[in-house]
């Protein structure tokens, strides 16, 4: 195994992580569903206890996704969080409120009420994805970082990766491209959300409150979608020659597609299941939804992934010192340390193999009115 | 105050509030696994709904653990942005690990054993019972082992081309994975937490034989939870035992805070408060032998012999070869483009003073001696208490054995009281164990000052209130939610009560 080998297995680990956070997501997306006012509080409470059983495996995606990241290429975990302060801190508070609103919401002890916990988990299922979808937007668009290793011998000013811009983070919800990808994961979010509660949730009512939600959340996703593709494809991007010196590159993200058919097979193919996902969630009987949509999420988000790393590209760009970008040679982790994980990552299927019977096991019988109702242990 | 203070307040602050949470996880898990298991090999259902109520206190507690645990985790990034750098090379494995082995497991086992009673089959759930406690009990060893490692900096090598410290092969990995800080700290904080489950579990049950309530539930959860608080208490003074031996060893300067120690010298004596000693001990404790050496403060300040007979350098001259080391590297880094030779004559420079990289930041050589009073008390509270817990244990467990402690009344408040005093115990052991490695993030090599990230000391202190008020927000909530569950108390059948 060479070097370059580990840094691009765990580029592509990180991708998949990536994309499987983005598919779990549906998790937020399901709870946005909560302020639907058609719905009585029992079925708000089937949907609540719907993501209730799966809220922990999306947060541990996330925490896995953000160690995965720290372990592999931990520059970009230094320059990005230390730099982006608020939008990570911001991302933080919402899912830390996630976290106890499951637990805390239908306790009579709870000091804020029912709703305040429903808006919380609600407000999480807003601002997750559009965090995290602007965030990795700005792979594309670069931020305002310099990093210069020397300066951890100058006492004075001792950190290695510094933010040019006061703002710390906030400033990417100027970028409008950006900020497109972070609409786009709201409504696809919101999409999924609704696809995993029709087939999770036995009720009719329930569901054909769902599918409506689809057909109205299909418009406004595609658009975004389809704008944030258009931009990307006709941008420049951030190039890495040979030696390591990052450039710039006109239609750089065109090229990578055009040069990897691979990641472009594999984002069409991702492109064809949501779109399949879309007409059976709005436009047929079928339950089935969620595997398509959540299948075609993850293919998708892995090629972004992989258009914003492979065939030279600087992940991480910064766009006022372009000398300091990130790319998956200069911020990885050393060889040694990339090999042991690889070991390590030969038991994720072991790991997917029981959450898989876990979760299957689970399921076999769907919420129900009754079940809410009745007496067993519930949110 | 300036960012850095307001970024080691936020730690703290996080890291407590999380211990407040992890040990009962880690201890009611391995009560409510035993009922559950008692259940399943004796189909009485009274155990069942014993382990089920238990299980509702778990569940509200573990929410506010996996909330803080995540937080903690992106502080690492978000507030110390250069040590994140420094350190992610060797904790890039054990994290990996803790990700796929330990979170995975917690998180979909739990899913079963709170909502599964119904959905799945008796055995699988009584394993998905264990596999939670295991999980995280998996995952409180990894988080350790990155902890040991900042206590005591095992298998890594400072690479001047990337500026951070790395593990270089195979032998380095299981350094750092075995690191004997490690695994004393990961039995000392497992075993702990089985005391705090164990003192939870009476204190709650005592509390019920006052009011002359579910008698056989409260006398049966006695009996695990003292036995559960038992076996913890023994194995956290074994395991403290070798925590000390292990201070000496690698962190003489937390050993001498914790003791008050100015001047060393051979034969140390151990002190029990202020004034009171006794002869010898603290050199059997910290060297297990009678005549061993144990450096004070001033000997550390100014260098000293140790026990293999190595001579100590002063700080002074710690922090002179640590000011070559980073000089040396900044020569290495500016010159390895254009002059290798001088490169090379410059990184041997650095190579020879390495070791003591981390000295060449500090001031003055007082930076070295952590807050001593604040490490000196916790230590004794630490202790005091521990010996407590263990006696109170001991007691309601023999007594709830031989029926009698439903008539000593004085004995079950003292219990109640117990649930306080274990959570302050406990507090104080991690006082003694961070406070007193300060001003060290990594011991000897990265000082809380070079380990920050770039912000203004504003933003951290608006996040330190926020999470402040959320912190105490939230933990308002969880007691309250507890006490109410507990007043409701377990459903188990009128004949059992």
């Amino acid at each position: 195994m060479t070097y370059e080998f580990l840094q691009n297995y765990w580029w592509c680990l990180i991708a998949l992580l990536g994309g499987l956070l983005v598919a779990l997501m549906f998790v937020q997306g399901a709870n946005l569903h909560l302020g639907n006012r058609t719905l009585d509080d029992t079925r708000k409470r089937m949907i609540l206890n719907s993501t209730g059983r799966k809220w922990e495996l999306t947060f541990t995606t996330l925490v896995t996704f953000g160690g995965a990241f720290f372990a592999s290429f931990p520059l970009f975990y230094s320059t990005s969080f230390g730099g982006a302060y608020w939008v990570w801190v911001l991302l933080l508070v919402t899912f830390v409120f996630q976290a106890v609103s499951y637990e805390f919401q239908n306790k009579k002890e709870n000091l804020l009420g029912v709703k305040a916990f429903r808006i919380a988990l609600m407000v999480n299922g807003f601002l997750a994805p559009f965090l995290v979808g602007t965030a990795v937007g700005t792979f594309f668009t670069g931020s305002g970082f310099t990093v210069d290793k020397v300066a951890i011998t100058d006492p004075s000013a001792p950190v290695i990766s510094t933010w040019g811009s006061a703002w710390h983070g906030l400033e990417a919800l100027g970028q409008f491209h950006a900020v497109l990808l972070g609409c786009t994961l709201v409504f696809l979010t919101a999409i999924l959300g609704a696809l995993y509660i029709i087939n999770n949730v036995d009720d009719e009512t329930v569901s054909v409150q769902m599918r409506r939600s689809v057909k109205i959340n299909i418009l406004p996703f595609l658009c975004f979608f389809l704008c944030w593709t258009l931009i990307l494809l006709l941008s420049q991007g951030y190039a890495v020659s040979d030696d390591g010196t990052i450039y710039i590159e006109p239609f750089k993200y065109l090229h990578n597609l055009i040069q990897m058919p691979v990641v472009l097979v594999m984002f069409l193919a991702g492109v064809v299941l949501v779109l399949y996902c879309l007409y059976l969630g709005a436009f047929s009987q079928s339950r089935k939804g969620i595997w398509f949509g959540g299948t075609g999420t993850v293919l998708v988000v892995m090629s972004v992934f992989f258009l914003a790393g492979f065939n030279g590209t600087s992940y991480y760009p910064s766009n006022t010192d372009l000398q300091s970008s990130l790319t998956l040679a200069n911020s990885s982790s050393s060889y040694f340390t990339l090999k042991v994980m690889t070991y390590v990552s030969l038991l994720i299927p072991f790991v997917v193999a029981y959450i898989a019977y876990a979760w299957h096991a689970m399921d076999m019988k769907k919420i129900t009115p009754e079940e809410i109702e009745g007496p067993s242990d519930k949110y | 105050m300036d960012a850095i203070i307001w970024s080691r307040i936020q730690f703290a602050m996080t890291a407590a509030y999380h211990w407040l949470f992890v040990p009962l996880t880690l201890g009611l898990a391995l009560v409510m696994a035993i009922m559950e298991t008692i259940y399943v090999v004796k189909k009485d259902e009274f155990w069942k709904k014993t382990a089920r109520f238990w299980m509702k206190l778990f569940a509200v507690n573990f929410a506010v653990g996996i909330a803080t645990g995540i937080i903690l985790e992106f502080e690492f990034g978000t507030n110390w942005s250069n040590y994140s750098w420094f350190v992610g090379d060797i904790f890039g494995a054990p994290l990996a690990i803790e990700g796929i082995l330990a979170f995975f497991m917690e998180a979909t086992f739990f899913a079963v054993m709170f909502f599964g009673w119904d959905k799945v089959s008796q055995k699988f759930h009584l394993a998905s019972t264990w596999l939670t406690g295991i999980g995280a009990t998996i995952s409180a060893y990894w988080i350790l082992v990155a902890n040991g490692w900042m206590q005591n900096p095992v298998g890594t090598t400072f690479n001047p081309d990337t500026v951070r410290s790395e593990m270089a092969s195979a032998a380095a990995f299981w350094d750092v994975i075995s690191n004997p800080v490690a695994v004393s700290k990961f039995f000392h904080s497992v075993t702990s937490g089985w005391v705090t489950g164990g003192i939870f579990v009476i204190g709650v049950s005592c509390w019920y034989l006052l009011k002359g309530r579910q008698k056989r539930f409260a006398m049966s959860s006695i009996i695990v939870g003292g036995l559960v608080g038992l076996v913890g208490s023994g194995a956290v003074m074994l395991s403290g035992d070798s925590s000390g031996i292990h201070a000496a060893e690698f962190q003489p300067m937390k050993l001498a805070a914790a003791e008050g120690l100015e001047d060393g010298g051979r034969g140390a004596a151990f002190t029990i408060v202020p004034g009171i000693r006794i002869p010898k001990m603290l050199s059997i404790l910290a060297t297990h032998d009678i005549d061993g050496y144990v450096p004070g403060i001033n000997d550390i300040l100014n260098g000293y012999t140790d026990n293999e007979g190595n001579m100590v350098p002063s700080v002074a001259e710690k922090m002179a070869m640590g000011r070559k080391a980073l000089d040396a590297l900044a020569e290495y880094r500016s010159l390895k483009d254009t002059d290798p030779e001088s490169a090379a004559a410059a990184r041997a420079v650095m190579e020879e003073n390495v070791r003591y990289m981390g000295y060449g930041h500090l001031e003055k050589p007082e930076d070295v001696i952590p807050p001593v009073g604040v490490v000196f008390w916790a230590f004794r509270f630490m202790i005091g208490l521990g010996m407590l817990l263990a006696l109170v244990a001991l007691l309601c467990l023999w007594f709830a054995w031989k029926e009698k402690l439903p008539k000593m009344r004085w004995l079950m408040w003292i219990a109640i009281i117990c649930i306080p005093l274990v959570y302050i115990c406990g507090q104080c052991g991690w006082i003694v164990a961070e406070v007193g490695r300060q001003p060290w993030t990594i011991q000897g090599l990265l000082p809380v000052n070079v380990a920050i990230s770039s912000l203004g000391a504003g933003a951290v202190k608006t996040t330190f209130f926020v999470f402040l008020a959320v912190f105490a927000l939230f933990l308002a909530i969880e007691i309250r939610i507890m006490l109410g569950a507990i007043r409701k108390g377990p459903e188990v059948e009128p004949e059992n009560i």
